[in-house]
């Protein structure tokens, strides 16, 4: 049978149109999100079991946490969401220059984040806050604030490295922009990454007062 | 059930964008304010604000099919099961 | 009935392409399902080894065989290798991929490279837990309990978890493969409604993967980081608990499976409607019963746990909830049974397998109940009648649903008709060997015998050596097929697209199907069983 369609580079052989090419990327983005939001879901469950359990050394734990960092980290963040919602912007109306601007602009940003979080690590670890033999925390709960420190790492850990993906996406979109690749009627990668992106973002406002914010005004 | 091609005028985004910035600020100010046992719930409302305005406006939910909406709920409905059942054994092992 | 010479198509997906790489590299659903076929009939055979060790030193009270570290490794590994990487792909990455695109009148899945990482990522997570077992194994358990697993073992524990916690991502894409598909690429015409029940078995199954795979894979990586970094998740000793390990693991290990039965059901709902030339009675329920089976099957995953330290009252709670999602499961039951009522019933091979799963899975459903029971669990739980019990629905449920299915699409994947004399009597040895095998562990687990134990008090044993004996003629059952189905692939009858005359749009298209599957897009203007169909059944 003669294919009466005319089928565009960027449509793949199992779909019969870009449309539907388009609502099955998305909605596979959106399905792999789900299997984030469980991911994360489990971590978050263990912290609110201990911190139900230990909640003095949490909020002893908390305190030793660099507020500064994580309240610049969480406004970078939030900016690079909005960065990312502009590349998106961008990319539906067809300006490259833009959307390449906006990407970049996300990726600093993501790169300060990690940056910020590099250096919290480094002082987390020259204070011996690190879980372990060398571990010392100041004040009668440093037995189980082990267990926050624990969850801390682990949490802002797997954060970082689901950052670290984004940051390899977001260069993968730079480079098809540049190429031409991403046009008016083919912008479907950007807003798919950018979901991811701001999935990325969502855990860390929730990362931020549970782990920074906990009885800070018992001081 | 095809979705919108919507695109939202920039100046939405911005708007969100200095939302999110006000709750962050407010989010720190709460900390330092003793409210008891409140703080924390204050502290969870402000970031589930912040997370439906990221999730509505910058991921485009609000406007997406109701495909969509079913996944993203569904998927907290089960982030809620793990967490209600789970809990309700740590906040009953007491009982008697 | 029709008598005409039936010839192979000149261009189908097998001759679409000669060569390791054309293999390798496909993108076509129908060659990845044979890609995981392989890979999993291959761990099929090395968890079935493990079995026969067990049951070797089993057949003797007295743990002589092998050493008790040594069997502690013989049960994890059996376990490991048969839920990771035989149970929980098998129907899905095997029968699901070849048949999701053909049943909903596709070209392919929704994402066929993502397919091929799927089996690839399969094969890395598969070479680690391998490389686990060669270097001195692991002796853990499948549920890999903490702190045992976390602090206190000494085997290979890190590398087989990351080979689970890889293997684990093939689960999630096969899943998110599926409900895109499904949900984007149906063929016009094509109303959820109009799908067959494998389709929706298919669909919740893989709701079940996404949703519940991922809590699996942090507990995989909170266990290594303890292990490596003595961090205390669940150790008492640094204010962990044990029990939320438990937790966790449930949390994916009971929908889990669900992931090995729901397929097995979807095979054995087209099994019946073609073998009885009917409908499937009450067709919307047995629908929704896979979907309530997949959002119940979250809700009660402390039933492993009565005896662990949870709390009474959360034991009473899903206590109640197991009992619940039984009813889902009854539907099938009540409505295969049903659709068999005045149908034309042929018992060819398919139709064995599909009575025997019937019949043995609600043994094994109706045991469940037992030990939803929380009284009567506290009395065996860890004894053998769990094991029995999960054996049930497991072997006696998934894996002859599996056969069945692969006997009844194997004319379509190979263009071959295998030995029906052969396939029956194997069929039969299956049943009559696998019922030798864990009905008398029932018994055995009513009397006392706990579980993982390789040394029993002696009035055991006239027990043991009759399941032993029965774990011989059950090895020798799985072993005929593995025969005939090779040998028909050269030497079978040709099988024409439709030797079943059953519906679906799997059957429309030639046996073997091009790699487009349809010259033309089928358009469906039907529900699922419309029989009597236009067909006639060519097979005797």
């Amino acid at each position: 049978m003669p294919e009466a369609v005319h089928h565009s580079d960027a449509l793949a052989h199992q779909f019969d149109s870009l449309e539907q090419q388009k609502e099955a990327a998305t909605l596979g983005m959106w399905v792999f999100l789900v299997t984030e939001i469980l991911f994360f879901g489990g971590l978050f469950l263990t912290y609110a079991v201990y911190r139900n359990w230990y909640p003095d050394a949490f909020e002893a734990g908390s305190h030793a946490m660099l507020i500064w960092a994580g309240t610049t980290n969480t406004a970078v963040l939030i900016t690079s969401s909005l960065t990312m919602a502009l590349a998106v912007h961008a990319a539906q109306t067809g300006r490259r220059g833009a959307l390449m601007l906006f990407l970049v602009l996300t990726m600093i940003l993501g790169t300060v984040f990690l940056g910020i979080k590099a250096f919290e690590y480094y002082t987390e670890f020259t204070e011996h806050h690190v879980p372990g033999a060398g571990f010392h925390l100041e004040g009668p709960e440093f037995y189980h604030a082990q267990l926050f420190f624990s969850l801390y790492f682990v949490m802002t850990g797997i954060h970082a490295a689901h950052m670290i993906i984004g940051l390899g996406i977001m260069a993968v979109m730079l480079w098809w922009s540049w190429k031409g690749v991403i046009t008016k009627d083919y912008y479907n990668p950007i807003e798919v990454s950018g979901l991811y992106w701001h999935f990325v973002d969502i855990i860390w406002i929730f990362l931020f007062p549970l782990l920074y914010l906990i009885g800070r005004h018992a001081h | 059930m095809t979705e919108h091609d919507h695109i939202l005028p920039t100046r939405v985004y911005y708007l969100i964008f200095g939302t999110l910035m006000l709750c962050t600020y407010l989010t720190v100010q709460a900390a330092f304010l003793d409210l008891g046992p409140f703080n924390t719930l204050v502290a969870m409302a402000i970031a589930v604000l912040k997370a439906t305005l990221v999730i509505l406006f910058f991921m485009h939910v609000k406007y997406s099919s109701r495909l969509t909406w079913a996944v993203v709920i569904g998927a907290l409905f089960f982030l809620g099961i793990l967490f209600a059942l789970t809990m309700n054994d740590y906040l009953t092992r007491g009982w008697h | 009935m029709p008598s005409s010479t039936v010839l192979l198509p000149p261009h189908h997906y097998l001759n679409d392409g000669y060569g390791i790489k054309s293999w390798l590299l496909t993108r076509d659903h129908k060659r990845i399902a044979l890609l995981y076929l392989a890979a999993i009939t291959f761990f099929f055979v090395i968890g079935g080894l493990f079995a026969v060790m067990i049951r070797l030193e089993l057949a003797t009270p007295v743990g002589d065989l092998v050493s008790d570290e040594t069997y502690n490794k013989l049960f994890t590994m059996h376990g490991i290798v048969m839920v990771f990487f035989f149970l929980i792909p098998s129907i899905p990455a095997t029968l699901g991929n070849f048949l999701v695109p053909l049943m909903i009148g596709a070209k392919d899945l929704a994402f066929p490279k993502l397919n091929l990482a799927s089996w690839y990522i399969y094969i890395l997570g598969g070479l680690f837990t391998l490389y686990a077992m060669v270097t001195g194994g692991v002796d853990t358990g499948w549920t890999f309990y903490a702190p045992f697993s976390t602090v206190a073992s000494t085997t290979a524990v890190i590398p087989t978890a990351l080979g689970i916690f890889i293997t684990g991502f093939s689960s999630i894409l096969t899943g998110l493969n599926f409900i895109v598909t499904i949900h984007r690429m149906r063929a016009p015409g094509m109303t959820w409604f109009r799908m067959p029940l494998f389709l929706w078995s298919m669909y919740a199954t893989s709701l079940i993967m996404v949703l519940g795979t991922p809590v699996l894979a942090i507990t995989i990586l909170l266990v290594a980081a303890e292990r490596l970094f003595s961090f205390g998740f669940f150790n008492p000793a640094l204010g962990g608990d044990p029990v939320l390990f438990q937790h966790l693991f449930w949390f994916y290990s009971h929908p889990a499976v669900y992931i090995m039965v729901l397929p097995a059901m979807g095979v054995v709902s087209e099994i019946v409607a073609a073998f009885c030339r009917k409908p499937v009675f009450g067709y919307n329920f047995v629908a929704f019963s896979s979907m309530a089976i997949a959002v119940l099957g979250f809700l009660v995953w402390g039933h492993h746990m009565f005896v662990a330290g949870e709390s009474v009252y959360s034991a009473l709670i899903f206590s109640v909830l197991s009992f619940l999602v039984a009813i889902p499961s009854a539907v099938k039951v009540f409505n295969w049974t049903a659709t068999m009522y005045k149908g034309s019933i042929s018992w060819q091979t398919p139709m064995l397998y599909a009575l025997g799963f019937i019949g043995l899975f609600t043994i094994g459903g109706l045991t469940g109940l037992f030990l939803a029971s929380v009284g009567l669990d506290v009395h065996v739980t860890d004894t053998y009648f769990v094991v029995a019990h999960f054996h049930y629905i497991m072997v006696g449920g998934a894996i002859m649903g599996y056969m069945g299915g692969l006997h009844y699409w194997w004319p379509k994947i190979s263009g071959r008709l295998y030995n029906e004399y052969l396939a029956r009597i194997a069929a039969v040895i299956i049943f009559v060997g696998f019922n030798l095998t864990f009905f008398p562990q029932f018994i055995l687990g009513y009397l006392g015998m706990p579980r993982r134990y390789h040394a029993y008090p002696p009035e055991f044993q006239v027990l043991n050596v009759l399941s032993s004996a029965g774990a011989s003629i059950l090895g020798i059952g799985y072993l005929i097929p593995l025969l005939y189905l090779l040998w028909s692939l050269r030497y079978g009858k040709l099988a024409g697209s439709n030797p079943w005359g059953a519906t679906g749009l799997e059957w429309t298209t030639t046996s073997p199907p091009p790699t487009e599957n349809f010259h033309e897009v089928p358009i469906v203007t039907e529900g699922a069983y419309s029989y009597p169909s236009r067909v006639e059944s060519q097979v005797a």
